[in-house]
């Protein structure tokens, strides 16, 4: 790749909320404990009224997230992924989903690239979790600038919103007049043989991956899916119907993320192979990201392995 | 309040446990133990304690109220509709599959609902969330969240509490309804939540015990709630309460937790609330 400044996007949630706070005066913050962490300290230090520490207590946290979003403000709750669609499920299910209330999750340090911590902090089922929520929306951004234009998107839709940011450093591939829309994939390459469908941190990874395959003669139709949900539907069809066969690469568990939600909905109206790509049914474990990716298959090489293979 | 007042909420009172048993015997299910043993409290709040306007459920600056015991919604629902948010005959259709009346509190259907609930240990979050929403906001609005005592078992009650206190919430006011019962029996058997007083008060609320069934007490207690605004503290009201209050069978009876009676049994029913209502007429 030619671009290679590298950002965290959980740094990029605390750029573009703090950039968010000087314009939207109904913006609040709520953290629990983690602010350094999950980057929402860049907002607390501008804005050190808005910004609401709520302890080591997640579940209270989402709840008064709840509350908050009934007074007319528009909290966004930040945390781990482990614990904001984990430990907090039920408080998201009950208490902001079912009653639909305009609060947003930036939930950082999700998947196995969270690195050394280990398996209890290395969520890769937050987006099955999520998604299984009726209303809710739900988001896992490629880069630095993707997740910006994210959260502002987030910020001016009703509505619950999931959003999905990571602790390590990835590079920034986007051009800053990249124009994001919630619920529609981006197209990154064209191709007829097979189309690569991924979220998150293993975009760069398939786009190192696609020009590898091109190289080696299998046109790829590569496929950046920032919405989970609700799926961009029309461009997953037009990427079945084009290709014939589906590669999808998530940073999450193979289990309900964005593999079977690309799986299930062409299963109904264009059965299509799908090969996914993820985090087998394992935990994670300890270990520096990059090493921990490579080990779970989640680098451009075993995409390349892994499509090849698919497209005999 | 003068003795015609209180005997106006008396007479309510029991208008709201007649509604709690017709919703129920209607549902054929439902909660009419909690619901009874807070009906003199959702009678006090949504006739006496509350800035509220049945006309317009969702205006700005009115107080808030949430049952974080949402399996009382029959009393609730009793209570708005006979308010006037809602029409008091719809009360029969309590968990029917095509009532707005669900068997939990949706604020979505329901006017005048502030908050859905039901999942226990979860309202108290969203009222403390209000009242924090409401000092950033600079707005005079109270916000009052009603637990159970069973519910105090639910550490996140304990979350909520912590931020209330943290964050000043004076505007906030915590009732417990201590009626000693929850599903499997009595709360000291089934998981000992006492002393509920101590909890609270170093939790750093101010705490205030009354007999839930007696509104002199209950008036009392509100104004201390009112005084304590600009201390700091959030307030916690701890009322003693007998469950299934006003229908003789089940008073102080865990079996009546969640079910509803049967035709023989709600005719009883609202014959002693009957009786009730002839006795406070001519005392």
């Amino acid at each position: 790749m030619a671009e290679i400044t590298k950002i965290a996007t959980r740094d990029s949630y605390g750029n573009a909320l703090k950039e968010l706070g000087a314009t939207c005066d109904n913006l609040v913050v709520l953290d629990a404990d983690l602010a350094g962490a999950t980057k929402t300290a860049t907002f607390q230090k501008a804005f050190p009224d808005r910004h609401f520490d709520c302890g080591i207590a997640e579940a209270n946290m989402i709840n008064v997230a709840a509350g908050l979003s009934t007074m007319g403000l528009v909290p966004f709750a930040a945390t781990f992924a482990m614990f904001a669609a984990g430990r907090a499920y039920e408080q998201v299910r009950n208490t902001l989903g079912y009653p639909h209330l305009n609060v947003k999750i930036g939930a950082t340090h999700g998947g196995i690239s969270v690195g050394e911590d280990g398996a209890s902090h290395q969520c890769c089922e937050d987006f099955a979790l999520m998604r299984t929520i009726p209303g809710m929306t739900v988001m896992c951004p490629s880069d630095d600038i993707e997740a910006k234009a994210m959260v502002k998107a987030a910020y001016e839709m009703e509505g619950p919103v999931y959003m999905r940011f990571g602790r390590a450093a990835t590079p920034v591939f986007h051009k800053e007049d990249y124009k994001f829309t919630i619920g529609k994939g981006e197209v990154l390459h064209e191709g007829t043989d097979v189309a690569i469908i991924a979220n998150g941190i293993m975009v760069p990874e398939a786009i190192d991956a696609c020009e590898q395959l091109e190289k080696d003669g299998v046109s790829v139709y590569l496929i950046n899916m920032p919405t989970i949900k609700p799926l961009d539907e029309p461009l997953v069809l037009d990427a079945a119907k084009k290709c014939g066969r589906i590669v999808t690469v998530e940073e999450h568990n193979i289990i309900g993320g964005l593999g079977e939600a690309v799986a299930g909905y062409l299963s109904e109206v264009h059965p299509t192979p799908v090969k996914r790509i993820g985090v087998g049914d394992e935990f994670g474990h300890s270990g520096p990201a990059g090493e921990l990716l490579k080990a779970f298959g989640l680098c451009a090489e075993n995409i390349v392995k892994v499509t090849k293979e698919f497209n005999k | 309040m003068t003795a015609s007042e209180k005997k106006d909420l008396q007479l309510t009172a029991v208008r709201v446990r007649e509604d709690i048993l017709t919703a129920t015997h209607g549902a054929k299910s439902g909660h009419p133990g909690g619901s009874l043993s807070a009906a003199d409290m959702f009678t006090y709040l949504y006739f006496r304690e509350m800035r509220i306007d049945p006309k317009d459920p969702k205006k700005d600056d009115r107080d808030r109220f949430v049952l974080s015991k949402g399996h009382t919604a029959p009393g609730l629902y009793s209570a708005l509709a006979i308010r006037g948010y809602f029409p008091e005959e719809d009360l029969a259709n309590l968990r029917h599959t095509d009532s707005y009346l669900q068997g939990h509190p949706n604020m979505n259907t329901v006017p005048g609902i502030d908050m859905s609930t039901g999942s226990l240990g979860q309202g108290l979050s969203a009222a403390a969330g209000m009242a924090k929403g409401a000092k950033y906001l600079g707005k005079d609005i109270n916000v009052y969240s009603l637990l159970g005592d069973g519910e105090l078992a639910e550490g996140q009650i304990w979350e909520a509490t912590m931020f209330a206190a943290h964050y000043s919430l004076d505007n906030l006011c915590i009732i417990v309804d201590k009626n000693g019962l929850q599903i499997d029996g009595w709360t000291k058997d089934v998981m000992n939540t006492d002393p509920v007083d101590e909890k609270f008060k170093s939790f750093g609320c101010d705490v205030i015990c009354i007999n839930g069934h007696d509104f002199d007490e209950i008036e009392k207690a509100f104004d201390r709630f009112h005084k304590n605004h600009g201390s700091g503290k959030p307030t916690c009201i701890i009322m003693s309460t007998t469950k299934g209050k006003g229908v003789s069978y089940m008073e102080n009876q865990a079996g009546w937790h969640g079910k509803a009676p049967n035709d023989d049994e709600y005719k009883q029913g609202m014959e002693e609330l009957a009786a009730a209502r002839k006795a406070i007429e001519e005392a």
